[in-house]
Protein backbone atom coordinates (compact mmCIF):
# COMPACT_ATOMS: atom_id res chain seq x y z
CA UNK A 1 0.00 0.00 0.00
CA UNK A 2 1.74 3.24 -1.13
CA UNK A 3 0.41 7.08 -0.75
CA UNK A 4 1.06 10.10 -2.05
CA UNK A 5 4.43 11.18 -2.69
CA UNK A 6 5.45 14.46 -1.24
CA UNK A 7 9.24 14.33 -1.08
CA UNK A 8 11.17 12.76 -3.85
CA UNK A 9 14.93 10.94 -2.80
CA UNK A 10 16.15 14.14 -5.19
CA UNK A 11 13.64 16.68 -2.60
CA UNK A 12 15.15 14.57 0.66
CA UNK A 13 18.71 15.31 -0.63
CA UNK A 14 18.68 18.74 -1.00
CA UNK A 15 16.64 19.69 2.12
CA UNK A 16 19.45 17.30 4.18
CA UNK A 17 21.96 19.97 2.70
CA UNK A 18 19.49 23.30 3.48
CA UNK A 19 19.76 21.50 6.78
CA UNK A 20 23.09 21.56 7.21
CA UNK A 21 23.54 24.82 5.50
CA UNK A 22 21.08 26.61 8.01
CA UNK A 23 22.67 25.01 11.13
CA UNK A 24 26.39 26.11 10.42
CA UNK A 25 24.72 29.31 10.14
CA UNK A 26 23.12 29.59 12.83
CA UNK A 27 25.67 28.68 14.94
CA UNK A 28 28.17 30.77 13.07
CA UNK A 29 30.53 28.07 12.65
CA UNK A 30 30.58 24.09 13.62
CA UNK A 31 32.16 24.80 17.16
CA UNK A 32 30.91 23.29 19.97
CA UNK A 33 28.27 21.50 17.61
CA UNK A 34 26.34 17.78 18.06
CA UNK A 35 24.40 16.44 16.13
CA UNK A 36 21.88 13.59 18.03
CA UNK A 37 19.79 11.64 16.07
CA UNK A 38 16.23 10.58 17.60
CA UNK A 39 15.70 6.37 16.49
CA UNK A 40 15.24 4.82 14.23
CA UNK A 41 15.14 7.59 11.40
CA UNK A 42 16.47 10.54 12.82
CA UNK A 43 20.10 8.31 13.36
CA UNK A 44 20.89 8.12 9.19
CA UNK A 45 19.49 11.57 9.25
CA UNK A 46 21.75 13.26 11.64
CA UNK A 47 24.93 11.46 9.86
CA UNK A 48 23.85 12.59 6.52
CA UNK A 49 23.26 16.28 8.20
CA UNK A 50 27.31 16.26 9.18
CA UNK A 51 28.18 14.14 5.81
CA UNK A 52 26.75 17.42 4.22
CA UNK A 53 28.38 20.34 6.60
CA UNK A 54 31.97 17.82 6.25
CA UNK A 55 31.61 18.44 2.64
CA UNK A 56 30.97 22.25 3.02
CA UNK A 57 32.61 23.29 6.07
CA UNK A 58 35.57 20.50 5.84
CA UNK A 59 34.51 19.60 9.56
CA UNK A 60 33.46 16.18 11.02
CA UNK A 61 30.66 17.19 13.58
CA UNK A 62 29.95 14.46 16.12
CA UNK A 63 26.81 12.61 15.89
CA UNK A 64 25.08 10.70 18.44
CA UNK A 65 22.08 8.16 18.32
CA UNK A 66 19.55 8.86 21.31
CA UNK A 67 16.36 6.49 22.07
CA UNK A 68 13.72 7.71 24.21
CA UNK A 69 11.78 4.44 24.93
CA UNK A 70 12.24 4.87 28.63
CA UNK A 71 10.53 8.94 28.54
CA UNK A 72 7.83 8.10 26.82
CA UNK A 73 4.65 9.77 28.41
CA UNK A 74 2.28 6.35 27.46
CA UNK A 75 4.42 3.54 28.30
CA UNK A 76 1.26 2.63 30.71
CA UNK A 77 -0.91 3.15 27.87
CA UNK A 78 0.45 0.74 24.99
CA UNK A 79 -0.29 -2.44 24.81
CA UNK A 80 2.87 -3.88 24.74
CA UNK A 81 6.15 -2.17 25.51
CA UNK A 82 8.27 -0.46 22.48
CA UNK A 83 11.43 -2.46 21.87
CA UNK A 84 14.28 -0.65 22.12
CA UNK A 85 16.67 0.65 20.16
CA UNK A 86 19.80 1.65 22.54
CA UNK A 87 21.80 5.14 22.88
CA UNK A 88 24.82 6.06 21.69
CA UNK A 89 26.16 9.75 22.88
CA UNK A 90 29.79 11.20 22.42
CA UNK A 91 30.96 11.42 25.88
CA UNK A 92 30.19 14.89 27.25
CA UNK A 93 27.39 16.75 26.12
CA UNK A 94 27.82 19.87 29.08
CA UNK A 95 28.30 23.45 27.15
CA UNK A 96 27.75 22.09 23.35
CA UNK A 97 24.95 23.26 21.07
CA UNK A 98 23.21 19.78 20.46
CA UNK A 99 20.59 19.62 17.39
CA UNK A 100 17.99 17.15 17.99
CA UNK A 101 16.92 15.39 14.66
CA UNK A 102 14.07 13.35 13.69
CA UNK A 103 11.91 12.51 10.72
CA UNK A 104 8.48 13.99 11.38
CA UNK A 105 7.39 16.37 14.05
CA UNK A 106 3.49 15.80 14.85
CA UNK A 107 2.53 16.04 18.44
CA UNK A 108 5.97 17.14 19.90
CA UNK A 109 5.54 13.97 22.30
CA UNK A 110 8.82 12.38 21.21
CA UNK A 111 11.06 15.87 21.66
CA UNK A 112 9.94 16.12 24.94
CA UNK A 113 11.05 12.84 25.68
CA UNK A 114 14.16 13.46 24.57
CA UNK A 115 14.85 16.53 25.96
CA UNK A 116 14.04 14.82 29.34
CA UNK A 117 16.49 12.06 28.15
CA UNK A 118 19.29 14.58 27.09
CA UNK A 119 19.32 16.17 30.82
CA UNK A 120 19.62 13.27 32.51
CA UNK A 121 23.58 12.95 30.64
CA UNK A 122 24.21 16.61 31.12
CA UNK A 123 23.73 20.54 30.57
CA UNK A 124 23.96 21.68 27.09
CA UNK A 125 24.89 25.24 26.03
CA UNK A 126 21.53 24.80 23.68
CA UNK A 127 19.05 22.55 22.23
CA UNK A 128 17.88 23.12 19.14
CA UNK A 129 15.44 20.73 16.31
CA UNK A 130 15.82 20.09 13.08
CA UNK A 131 13.29 18.08 11.33
CA UNK A 132 12.77 16.42 7.80
CA UNK A 133 9.20 17.16 8.11
CA UNK A 134 6.93 19.20 10.19
CA UNK A 135 3.10 18.03 9.92
CA UNK A 136 1.44 20.31 12.35
CA UNK A 137 -0.90 19.27 15.17
CA UNK A 138 1.59 20.38 18.08
CA UNK A 139 0.37 18.47 21.39
CA UNK A 140 2.88 20.85 23.09
CA UNK A 141 4.89 24.12 23.04
CA UNK A 142 7.71 22.51 20.92
CA UNK A 143 8.70 24.52 17.77
CA UNK A 144 11.64 23.48 14.97
CA UNK A 145 14.51 25.25 14.81
CA UNK A 146 15.28 23.80 11.15
CA UNK A 147 12.25 22.35 8.94
CA UNK A 148 13.07 20.35 5.54
CA UNK A 149 9.06 20.76 4.47
CA UNK A 150 6.21 21.98 6.14
CA UNK A 151 2.89 19.75 5.21
CA UNK A 152 -0.25 20.65 6.52
CA UNK A 153 -1.74 17.11 7.91
CA UNK A 154 -4.94 16.08 8.60
CA UNK A 155 -4.93 13.71 12.05
CA UNK A 156 -6.35 10.86 10.32
CA UNK A 157 -3.68 10.82 7.59
CA UNK A 158 -0.13 9.13 7.95
CA UNK A 159 2.84 10.59 6.85
CA UNK A 160 5.55 7.60 6.07
CA UNK A 161 9.00 8.91 5.49
CA UNK A 162 11.80 5.86 4.10
CA UNK A 163 15.35 6.78 4.05
CA UNK A 164 17.45 4.07 2.24
CA UNK A 165 19.79 3.24 5.28
CA UNK A 166 16.89 1.79 6.92
CA UNK A 167 13.65 1.14 3.97
CA UNK A 168 16.04 0.82 1.34
CA UNK A 169 15.14 3.81 -0.82
CA UNK A 170 14.55 7.48 0.30
CA UNK A 171 10.96 9.02 -0.19
CA UNK A 172 7.94 10.95 1.81
CA UNK A 173 4.60 9.60 1.63
CA UNK A 174 1.38 10.72 2.73
CA UNK A 175 -1.63 8.56 3.30
CA UNK A 176 -4.90 7.69 5.02
CA UNK A 177 -5.02 5.92 8.18
CA UNK A 178 -6.51 2.43 8.84
CA UNK A 179 -7.79 2.68 12.11
CA UNK A 180 -5.71 3.52 15.15
CA UNK A 181 -3.08 1.12 15.09
CA UNK A 182 -1.72 -0.30 18.29
CA UNK A 183 1.60 0.87 19.58
CA UNK A 184 1.63 3.91 16.99
CA UNK A 185 4.45 6.07 17.55
CA UNK A 186 3.99 8.48 19.93
CA UNK A 187 5.26 11.31 17.01
CA UNK B 1 26.36 -15.71 12.06
CA UNK B 2 26.17 -18.75 14.27
CA UNK B 3 27.75 -22.37 13.09
CA UNK B 4 26.45 -25.28 14.82
CA UNK B 5 30.40 -26.50 15.59
CA UNK B 6 28.80 -30.08 17.38
CA UNK B 7 27.52 -32.30 15.08
CA UNK B 8 25.13 -33.96 17.67
CA UNK B 9 23.74 -30.57 17.68
CA UNK B 10 23.08 -30.43 14.54
CA UNK B 11 21.47 -33.82 14.33
CA UNK B 12 19.01 -32.82 17.49
CA UNK B 13 18.34 -29.66 15.79
CA UNK B 14 17.34 -31.89 12.60
CA UNK B 15 15.50 -33.95 14.52
CA UNK B 16 13.26 -31.36 16.23
CA UNK B 17 13.20 -28.69 15.04
CA UNK B 18 10.78 -27.14 17.30
CA UNK B 19 13.82 -26.23 19.81
CA UNK B 20 14.38 -22.90 20.17
CA UNK B 21 17.90 -21.34 19.26
CA UNK B 22 18.93 -18.06 21.22
CA UNK B 23 21.43 -17.68 18.84
CA UNK B 24 19.40 -17.50 15.44
CA UNK B 25 19.86 -14.48 13.44
CA UNK B 26 17.31 -11.91 15.31
CA UNK B 27 14.28 -11.22 12.44
CA UNK B 28 13.87 -7.90 11.55
CA UNK B 29 10.45 -7.42 12.96
CA UNK B 30 11.10 -8.35 16.70
CA UNK B 31 8.31 -10.08 18.47
CA UNK B 32 6.85 -8.35 21.42
CA UNK B 33 6.36 -9.31 24.79
CA UNK B 34 3.09 -11.09 25.54
CA UNK B 35 3.87 -13.10 28.95
CA UNK B 36 2.18 -11.30 32.07
CA UNK B 37 4.25 -13.13 34.39
CA UNK B 38 7.88 -14.53 34.81
CA UNK B 39 7.59 -18.14 36.63
CA UNK B 40 9.96 -19.73 34.99
CA UNK B 41 12.25 -20.17 31.34
CA UNK B 42 10.88 -23.03 30.66
CA UNK B 43 7.76 -21.16 28.43
CA UNK B 44 9.98 -18.41 26.82
CA UNK B 45 10.23 -18.95 23.11
CA UNK B 46 13.80 -18.10 21.54
CA UNK B 47 12.67 -14.89 20.19
CA UNK B 48 11.81 -14.03 23.47
CA UNK B 49 15.21 -14.60 25.38
CA UNK B 50 16.76 -12.71 21.90
CA UNK B 51 14.20 -10.03 23.13
CA UNK B 52 15.24 -10.07 26.73
CA UNK B 53 18.87 -10.13 26.04
CA UNK B 54 18.99 -6.97 23.59
CA UNK B 55 16.48 -5.18 26.32
CA UNK B 56 19.68 -6.22 28.84
CA UNK B 57 21.90 -4.45 26.25
CA UNK B 58 19.96 -1.12 26.69
CA UNK B 59 19.80 -1.34 30.24
CA UNK B 60 23.18 -2.11 30.73
CA UNK B 61 23.73 0.84 28.65
CA UNK B 62 21.44 3.18 31.25
CA UNK B 63 23.86 1.61 34.25
CA UNK B 64 26.93 3.06 32.24
CA UNK B 65 25.45 6.87 32.04
CA UNK B 66 26.15 9.57 34.84
CA UNK B 67 22.93 9.53 35.90
CA UNK B 68 21.74 5.51 35.63
CA UNK B 69 17.66 6.06 36.14
CA UNK B 70 15.23 6.41 33.75
CA UNK B 71 11.77 7.42 34.05
CA UNK B 72 10.10 3.93 32.39
CA UNK B 73 8.49 2.33 35.25
CA UNK B 74 7.27 6.13 37.06
CA UNK B 75 4.42 6.09 39.52
CA UNK B 76 4.60 2.04 39.28
CA UNK B 77 5.06 -0.42 42.74
CA UNK B 78 6.90 -2.94 42.59
CA UNK B 79 6.52 -5.20 45.72
CA UNK B 80 9.35 -7.16 46.88
CA UNK B 81 7.92 -10.10 48.98
CA UNK B 82 10.48 -12.80 50.08
CA UNK B 83 9.95 -15.64 52.39
CA UNK B 84 13.75 -16.65 51.97
CA UNK B 85 17.41 -14.92 52.86
CA UNK B 86 18.84 -14.03 50.33
CA UNK B 87 20.74 -10.43 49.63
CA UNK B 88 22.13 -10.01 46.28
CA UNK B 89 18.68 -11.35 44.46
CA UNK B 90 16.43 -9.40 46.81
CA UNK B 91 19.03 -5.88 46.42
CA UNK B 92 19.25 -6.82 42.82
CA UNK B 93 15.63 -6.28 42.53
CA UNK B 94 15.09 -3.19 44.60
CA UNK B 95 18.20 -1.60 42.77
CA UNK B 96 16.38 -2.33 39.12
CA UNK B 97 12.82 -1.28 40.25
CA UNK B 98 14.63 1.91 41.29
CA UNK B 99 16.94 2.69 38.51
CA UNK B 100 13.62 2.70 36.35
CA UNK B 101 11.70 5.12 38.57
CA UNK B 102 9.45 2.78 40.10
CA UNK B 103 8.21 2.41 43.93
CA UNK B 104 9.72 -0.66 45.72
CA UNK B 105 8.13 -1.39 48.92
CA UNK B 106 10.04 -4.51 50.47
CA UNK B 107 8.56 -6.96 52.88
CA UNK B 108 11.12 -9.45 54.80
CA UNK B 109 8.32 -12.32 55.95
CA UNK B 110 9.89 -12.79 59.04
CA UNK B 111 9.13 -9.27 60.35
CA UNK B 112 5.51 -9.40 58.92
CA UNK B 113 2.30 -10.73 59.42
CA UNK B 114 3.43 -13.64 57.76
CA UNK B 115 5.16 -14.54 61.09
CA UNK B 116 1.44 -14.42 62.58
CA UNK B 117 0.09 -17.10 60.67
CA UNK B 118 -1.02 -15.40 57.52
CA UNK B 119 -1.88 -17.54 54.31
CA UNK B 120 0.35 -16.44 51.12
CA UNK B 121 -2.93 -15.87 49.26
CA UNK B 122 -4.34 -13.35 51.86
CA UNK B 123 -0.65 -11.39 52.02
CA UNK B 124 -0.87 -11.34 48.00
CA UNK B 125 -4.34 -9.88 48.24
CA UNK B 126 -2.91 -7.91 50.93
CA UNK B 127 -0.21 -6.07 48.76
CA UNK B 128 -2.23 -5.75 45.93
CA UNK B 129 -4.84 -4.35 48.24
CA UNK B 130 -2.06 -1.63 49.39
CA UNK B 131 -1.01 -0.82 45.41
CA UNK B 132 1.09 -3.05 44.47
CA UNK B 133 1.20 -3.84 40.55
CA UNK B 134 4.19 -5.82 40.34
CA UNK B 135 5.10 -8.69 43.13
CA UNK B 136 8.69 -10.03 43.19
CA UNK B 137 8.72 -13.04 45.43
CA UNK B 138 10.59 -15.70 46.38
CA UNK B 139 9.04 -18.86 48.74
CA UNK B 140 11.20 -22.04 49.91
CA UNK B 141 8.15 -23.70 48.42
CA UNK B 142 8.43 -24.98 44.98
CA UNK B 143 5.31 -23.72 43.00
CA UNK B 144 4.61 -21.09 45.25
CA UNK B 145 4.93 -18.13 42.94
CA UNK B 146 2.42 -20.26 40.46
CA UNK B 147 -0.21 -20.09 42.97
CA UNK B 148 0.15 -15.97 44.17
CA UNK B 149 -0.18 -15.66 39.87
CA UNK B 150 -3.93 -17.07 40.05
CA UNK B 151 -4.61 -14.39 42.68
CA UNK B 152 -2.16 -11.17 42.11
CA UNK B 153 -3.75 -8.85 39.62
CA UNK B 154 -0.58 -7.99 37.99
CA UNK B 155 2.41 -9.52 37.46
CA UNK B 156 4.50 -12.27 39.34
CA UNK B 157 8.38 -12.20 38.99
CA UNK B 158 9.87 -15.75 40.40
CA UNK B 159 12.95 -14.56 42.14
CA UNK B 160 13.63 -17.97 43.66
CA UNK B 161 10.84 -21.28 44.87
CA UNK B 162 12.29 -23.88 46.81
CA UNK B 163 13.83 -26.61 44.12
CA UNK B 164 12.10 -25.47 41.47
CA UNK B 165 13.24 -22.30 39.24
CA UNK B 166 15.39 -19.52 39.55
CA UNK B 167 14.56 -17.70 35.95
CA UNK B 168 16.39 -14.39 36.29
CA UNK B 169 19.11 -16.41 37.52
CA UNK B 170 19.63 -18.25 34.31
CA UNK B 171 18.63 -15.24 32.58
CA UNK B 172 21.76 -13.76 34.02
CA UNK B 173 23.79 -16.49 33.23
CA UNK B 174 22.78 -16.50 29.79
CA UNK B 175 23.13 -12.88 28.94
CA UNK B 176 26.95 -13.21 31.02
CA UNK B 177 28.18 -16.47 29.10
CA UNK B 178 26.61 -14.91 25.58
CA UNK B 179 28.59 -11.60 26.27
CA UNK B 180 31.87 -13.19 26.69
CA UNK B 181 31.86 -15.78 24.32
CA UNK B 182 33.39 -15.23 20.80
CA UNK B 183 30.68 -13.73 18.22
CA UNK B 184 27.87 -14.23 21.20
CA UNK B 185 27.07 -17.89 20.36
CA UNK B 186 27.13 -20.43 22.65
CA UNK B 187 26.19 -22.93 19.89
CA UNK B 188 28.48 -26.28 20.56
CA UNK B 189 30.02 -24.83 23.32
CA UNK B 190 30.73 -27.13 26.48
CA UNK B 191 29.01 -25.55 29.93
CA UNK B 192 29.71 -27.24 33.06
CA UNK B 193 27.21 -27.35 35.96
CA UNK B 194 29.20 -28.43 38.97
CA UNK B 195 27.93 -29.53 42.78
CA UNK B 196 24.43 -29.71 44.66
CA UNK B 197 22.03 -30.13 41.48
CA UNK B 198 19.68 -31.95 43.51
CA UNK B 199 18.29 -28.85 45.57
CA UNK B 200 19.16 -26.53 42.64
CA UNK B 201 16.53 -24.26 41.08
CA UNK B 202 19.69 -22.63 39.64
CA UNK B 203 20.39 -25.42 37.48
CA UNK B 204 16.84 -26.75 37.08
CA UNK B 205 16.12 -23.21 35.33
CA UNK B 206 19.40 -22.86 33.34
CA UNK B 207 18.79 -26.13 31.87
CA UNK B 208 16.02 -25.12 29.33
CA UNK B 209 18.02 -21.70 28.82
CA UNK B 210 21.28 -23.10 27.56
CA UNK B 211 19.90 -26.26 26.06
CA UNK B 212 18.05 -23.43 24.28
CA UNK B 213 20.97 -21.56 23.46
CA UNK B 214 22.42 -24.96 21.73
CA UNK B 215 25.31 -25.32 24.47
CA UNK B 216 27.09 -28.68 25.04
CA UNK B 217 25.50 -29.19 29.28
CA UNK B 218 26.90 -31.28 31.40
CA UNK B 219 25.76 -31.48 34.76
CA UNK B 220 28.13 -33.04 37.45
CA UNK B 221 28.21 -33.98 40.90
CA UNK B 222 27.80 -36.77 43.50
CA UNK B 223 25.60 -39.79 42.32
CA UNK B 224 23.69 -38.22 45.46
CA UNK B 225 23.44 -35.07 44.55
CA UNK B 226 22.27 -35.76 40.69
CA UNK B 227 19.83 -37.97 41.47
CA UNK B 228 17.09 -37.73 39.03
CA UNK B 229 18.46 -35.52 36.32
CA UNK B 230 19.29 -39.03 33.90
CA UNK B 231 15.91 -38.99 33.66
CA UNK B 232 15.07 -35.79 32.28
CA UNK B 233 18.44 -36.10 30.26
CA UNK B 234 16.66 -39.13 28.28
CA UNK B 235 13.21 -37.26 28.51
CA UNK B 236 15.00 -34.28 27.53
CA UNK B 237 17.08 -35.79 24.28
CA UNK B 238 13.32 -37.27 23.00
CA UNK B 239 12.41 -33.53 22.81
CA UNK B 240 15.81 -32.20 21.49
CA UNK B 241 16.86 -30.66 24.58
CA UNK B 242 20.25 -32.84 25.60
CA UNK B 243 22.37 -32.70 28.46
CA UNK B 244 24.86 -35.21 30.09
CA UNK B 245 24.84 -36.04 33.63
CA UNK B 246 28.44 -37.30 34.98
CA UNK B 247 29.59 -38.22 38.48
CA UNK B 248 33.07 -37.26 37.05
CA UNK B 249 34.34 -34.38 37.51
CA UNK B 250 37.36 -34.78 35.11
CA UNK B 251 35.30 -35.99 32.46
CA UNK B 252 32.64 -32.67 32.93
CA UNK B 253 35.47 -30.17 33.25
CA UNK B 254 37.93 -31.56 30.41
CA UNK B 255 37.78 -28.97 27.43
CA UNK B 256 34.93 -26.65 28.93
CA UNK B 257 34.40 -23.06 27.74
CA UNK B 258 32.07 -22.48 31.40
CA UNK B 259 32.45 -23.96 34.56
CA UNK B 260 29.81 -22.58 36.81
CA UNK B 261 29.97 -24.54 40.29
CA UNK B 262 26.71 -24.63 43.04
CA UNK B 263 26.66 -23.80 46.42
CA UNK B 264 26.50 -26.51 48.81
CA UNK B 265 23.35 -25.96 50.56
CA UNK B 266 23.58 -26.74 53.73
CA UNK B 267 20.15 -25.69 55.13
CA UNK B 268 18.57 -27.58 52.35
CA UNK B 269 20.63 -30.89 53.05
CA UNK B 270 19.54 -34.11 54.75
CA UNK B 271 21.53 -36.16 55.87
CA UNK B 272 22.87 -39.04 54.30
CA UNK B 273 23.67 -37.19 51.25
CA UNK B 274 27.55 -35.86 51.36
CA UNK B 275 29.56 -37.56 53.81
CA UNK B 276 31.40 -34.59 55.31
CA UNK B 277 32.42 -30.75 53.74
CA UNK B 278 35.56 -31.51 53.52
CA UNK B 279 35.36 -35.09 51.42
CA UNK B 280 32.78 -33.26 48.96
CA UNK B 281 35.63 -30.25 48.59
CA UNK B 282 38.27 -32.94 47.91
CA UNK B 283 36.84 -34.43 44.98
CA UNK B 284 34.05 -32.15 43.85
CA UNK B 285 35.45 -28.65 44.76
CA UNK B 286 36.34 -26.56 41.90
CA UNK B 287 40.41 -25.83 42.36
CA UNK B 288 42.87 -24.12 40.08
CA UNK B 289 44.08 -27.95 39.28
CA UNK B 290 40.37 -28.99 38.13
CA UNK B 291 40.32 -25.83 36.32
CA UNK B 292 43.42 -25.98 34.24
CA UNK B 293 41.75 -29.44 32.74
CA UNK B 294 39.25 -26.66 31.17
CA UNK B 295 39.76 -24.70 28.19
CA UNK B 296 42.96 -22.02 29.36
CA UNK B 297 40.42 -18.79 28.64
CA UNK B 298 37.28 -20.80 30.38
CA UNK B 299 35.37 -18.92 32.47
CA UNK B 300 34.38 -19.68 36.40
CA UNK B 301 30.39 -18.63 37.49
CA UNK B 302 29.00 -18.81 40.66
CA UNK B 303 25.67 -17.62 41.73
CA UNK B 304 26.27 -17.11 44.87
CA UNK B 305 26.51 -16.74 47.72
CA UNK B 306 29.57 -18.39 48.00
CA UNK B 307 31.18 -21.23 50.44
CA UNK B 308 34.94 -20.63 50.24
CA UNK B 309 36.40 -23.66 49.85
CA UNK B 310 34.21 -26.13 49.62
CA UNK B 311 32.70 -26.16 46.24
CA UNK B 312 35.25 -23.13 44.96
CA UNK B 313 38.25 -22.46 45.89
CA UNK B 314 38.81 -18.61 47.07
CA UNK B 315 41.36 -18.46 44.17
CA UNK B 316 39.66 -19.67 41.44
CA UNK B 317 36.54 -17.24 42.90
CA UNK B 318 39.15 -14.62 42.94
CA UNK B 319 40.96 -15.39 39.86
CA UNK B 320 41.28 -13.59 36.25
CA UNK B 321 38.51 -16.17 34.72
CA UNK B 322 36.06 -15.51 37.23
CA UNK B 323 33.15 -13.77 36.05
CA UNK B 324 31.45 -14.00 38.96
CA UNK B 325 31.09 -10.23 39.78
CA UNK B 326 29.77 -9.59 36.20
CA UNK B 327 27.08 -12.06 37.21
CA UNK B 328 25.84 -9.45 39.78
CA UNK B 329 26.02 -6.53 37.70
CA UNK B 330 24.58 -8.21 34.58
CA UNK B 331 21.80 -9.25 37.58
CA UNK B 332 20.81 -5.43 37.97
CA UNK B 333 20.62 -4.74 33.95
CA UNK B 334 18.65 -8.03 33.01
CA UNK B 335 16.35 -7.32 36.01
CA UNK B 336 15.67 -3.67 34.71
CA UNK B 337 14.30 -5.45 31.46
CA UNK B 338 12.33 -8.17 32.76
CA UNK B 339 10.25 -5.74 34.95
CA UNK B 340 10.24 -3.29 32.08
CA UNK B 341 8.71 -5.81 29.86
CA UNK B 342 6.16 -7.10 31.93
CA UNK B 343 5.13 -3.74 32.98
CA UNK B 344 4.16 -3.52 29.54
CA UNK B 345 2.27 -6.37 29.57
CA UNK B 346 -0.83 -4.98 32.16
CA UNK B 347 -4.30 -4.79 31.70
CA UNK B 348 -3.97 -7.43 28.71
CA UNK B 349 -5.49 -10.80 29.09
CA UNK B 350 -2.42 -13.07 28.01
CA UNK B 351 -0.37 -15.27 30.49
CA UNK B 352 2.36 -16.90 30.19
CA UNK B 353 2.30 -19.90 28.80
CA UNK B 354 4.18 -22.29 31.28
CA UNK B 355 3.43 -25.61 30.69
CA UNK B 356 3.95 -25.04 27.02
CA UNK B 357 7.63 -26.38 26.98
CA UNK B 358 6.55 -29.10 29.43
CA UNK B 359 7.80 -31.64 26.68
CA UNK B 360 11.04 -32.33 28.28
Amino acid sequence: MSGRQIMSADEIRRATIRLSHEIVEKQTGTEGLLLIGIQRRGVPLAHRIAAAIAENEGVDVPVGALDITFYRDDLSMVAQQPVVKGTELPSGIDGRTIILVDDVLYTGRTIRAAMDALVDFGRPLAIRLAVLVDRGHRELPIRADHVGKNVPTSREELVRVHLEEIDGDDGVEIERMAPEPVGAPVG
Amino acid sequence: MSVVADPTAAAAAAVEPAVPSVDTAPGSQPVPWRHRHLLDVDGLSASDLDLVMRTTDAMREVLSRPIAKVPALRGRQVTILFYEASTRTRVSFEVAAKNLSADVVNIAAASSSVAKGESLIDTVRTVEALGAQMLVMRHSTSGAPYLAAEVFGGSVLNGGDGWHAHPTQALLDLYTMRERMPGGSLAGRKVVILGDLLHSRVARSNIWTLTAAGADLWLCGPATLVRGFEAWAGRGAAAGRRFHVTTSVDEAVRDADVVMALRIQRERMAAGLLPSLREYAARYGLTRERLALARPDALVMHPGPMNEGVEIAADVAAGPQSVITDQVTNGVAVRMALLYLLAGTHGTQSTQGSHAGGAA
